[in-house]
């Protein structure tokens, strides 16, 4: 062999480690978590309402209360998200404005989410006066949301072929219509990915709901948006180091069910995705 | 007359693309508009639409006039509805063929679906298109050769029914085949529109057009007859133009 070929079959076997160094961690955590909690997990632990000091019974209303979380978050996100994006990308010219919000765009996605927890606790839950609940947590949770949807609906858009843009335009189609009818359709795989990402994100996070809405116990479904509810990361935080005597099992089963929800979703996202590139045609 | 320009200067950021255009263009005549690379020839096509102003940086003074009107005065889907404009790569949207050419009908609010069929079938047969596409209506547009795509793109230009077709070199990408229906198909349009061709085949130039100006580093050169541009030009630039010593 020849010193060239060393050469490659080094960088090769190089760019294969840090590869396998990716995926090693996450395939060993989803195995130890599934390893560990698929035990515990019966039909009454996802149907039924925890009992007995959370030591019995089942997870429903917290499964309930992330599940719920997510639409109020989603519906407050998607709308605000996609409309300034497409607001950025199609209507606003290029100046101090416009680069002061793409600027505080890239810098909302590196704010801690504990400080959001506290920025929602502050502005929803005492000057609002919305109090701890499902409202607070929702707009707290769509706040952190909103720079990936931003971001995700912002690069779908820019993807978008200029020439659909200027074939409509010339045809003397307004600019709504050239985004609704020759922009938007194309773009649409890209923002519900992105939006499905974040909002599994949000279904995992605990430091926003912290102060915001999650219950430490409160084993019944919400009643209405103003009421607290359990929540899956933060039940999990709760019954892994604030509850003594709790069975193992449990934490690791409670794990495995946020895991596959959030795995559902990330499903969702690329089955949508699958189907719209199928009907791509340029 | 159904164009006037006045003293239209353009500029893109800093540069300098038209100078000082006066020119008019006549209803129903073919006008080719020639001329080396960067003269300016596209800016001034675009500039009669107003596509030039989806470039940020594009800034323009003068005046355009269409039937007597400024154009400063209609709004720009007014004014694209009345100068359609082919571009020089066939650019289709990526849905059928049947509904490539049924969206300018839809977004101009025709919504009868017998009637937006009928300005279809209408606009492919004026484009010649209609029969080899009749029996595949549905199918993606963008299966059809460059040269039918082409077609198809003045088909959908003629369905919102334009006074004006602005081509932008529409034979660049094309055959000689291919070339030879789109100006078949300029040829018939004659009769009820106003046409201006910008082209870098000065062959097609004497084939197609009646009037011709030639454009050179923003400037009008020289605008006449075709025929007589082309034997007998006035300027000594026209002259090396068209014999291909420069360009």
């Amino acid at each position: 062999m020849n010193a060239a070929k060393v050469r490659q079959a080094i960088a090769f076997f190089i760019l294969a480690v840090a590869t396998l160094m990716v995926v090693v961690p996450i395939l060993l955590t989803i195995f130890y978590i599934v390893k560990n909690g698929i035990g515990a997990v019966s039909w009454e632990f996802i149907t039924a309402a925890p009992r007995n000091g959370m030591k019995e019974g089942g997870i429903f209303p917290v499964i309930v209360g992330t599940i719920v979380l997510v639409i109020g978050t989603m519906l407050f996100s998607l709308p605000l998200g996609v409309l300034s994006a497409i607001y950025l990308v199609e209507y606003a010219k290029d100046n101090f404005f416009t680069r002061l919000v793409k600027l505080s765009v890239v810098n909302l996605s590196g704010i801690p989410s504990i400080v959001y927890g506290l920025f929602g606790f502050t502005l929803f839950v005492l000057l609002l006066n919305l109090g701890t609940s499902i409202l607070a947590g929702s707009l707290t949770l769509a706040i952190m949301s909103l720079p990936v949807i931003i971001t995700a609906t912002k690069e779908a858009l820019e993807s978008v072929p200029f020439s659909f843009r200027e074939i409509s335009l010339s045809l003397g189609a307004t600019r709504w219509q050239t985004i609704r009818y020759c922009v938007l359709p194309y773009a649409i795989p890209g923002i519900l990915t992105g939006a499905v990402l974040s909002l599994s994100r949000a279904a995992g996070e605990t430091a926003p709901i912290l102060f915001t809405v999650a219950a430490f116990y409160l084993p019944r479904l919400p009643r209405s948006v103003f009421d607290q509810v359990m929540a899956l990361p933060y039940h999990l935080y709760v019954i892994s180091t604030q509850v003594p005597n709790m069975p193992r099992k449990l934490s690791f089963a409670t794990g495995f069910v946020l895991i596959t929800l959030v795995f559902l979703m990330n499903l969702v996202s690329i089955i949508l995705r699958a189907h719209y590139r199928k009907k791509k045609q340029w | 007359m159904i164009i006037k320009t006045v003293g239209l200067d353009c500029y893109f950021g800093s540069l300098h693309v038209l100078k000082r255009v006066s020119l008019e263009i006549y209803k129903n005549e073919i006008l080719g508009i020639i001329g080396p690379a960067n003269s300016g020839k596209t800016t001034f096509l675009r500039a009669l639409n107003r596509l030039n102003y989806l470039n940020s940086s594009y800034r323009q003074t003068g005046d355009i006039f269409i039937s007597g009107q400024s154009i400063k005065n209609i709004s720009d889907n007014i004014l694209r509805r009345k100068i359609g404009i082919i571009f020089a790569l066939p650019q289709v949207l990526p849905v059928s063929i049947f509904n490539n050419v049924a969206y300018g009908p839809k977004v101009h609010g025709i919504t009868d679906k017998g009637t937006v069929s009928q300005m279809v079938e209408n606009a492919l047969k004026k484009a010649y298109l209609w029969d080899e596409v009749k029996d595949r209506l549905g199918e993606p547009a963008v299966r059809l050769s460059g040269g039918q795509q082409q077609r198809l793109c003045i088909a959908r230009t003629l369905a919102v029914e334009p006074d004006v077709i602005l081509y932008d070199e529409p034979c660049s990408g094309l055959d000689p085949i291919s070339t030879a229906k789109v100006e078949d198909a300029m040829q018939q349009l004659k009769q009820n529109y106003t046409q201006i061709l910008v082209t870098n085949n000065t062959k097609q130039a004497a084939r197609v057009t009646e009037r011709c100006v030639f454009l050179l580093m923003g400037e009008l050169i020289e605008i006449g007859k075709t025929a007589t541009l082309f034997t007998d030009p006035q300027d000594k630039r026209t002259d090396d133009y068209i014999t291909g010593r420069f360009g």
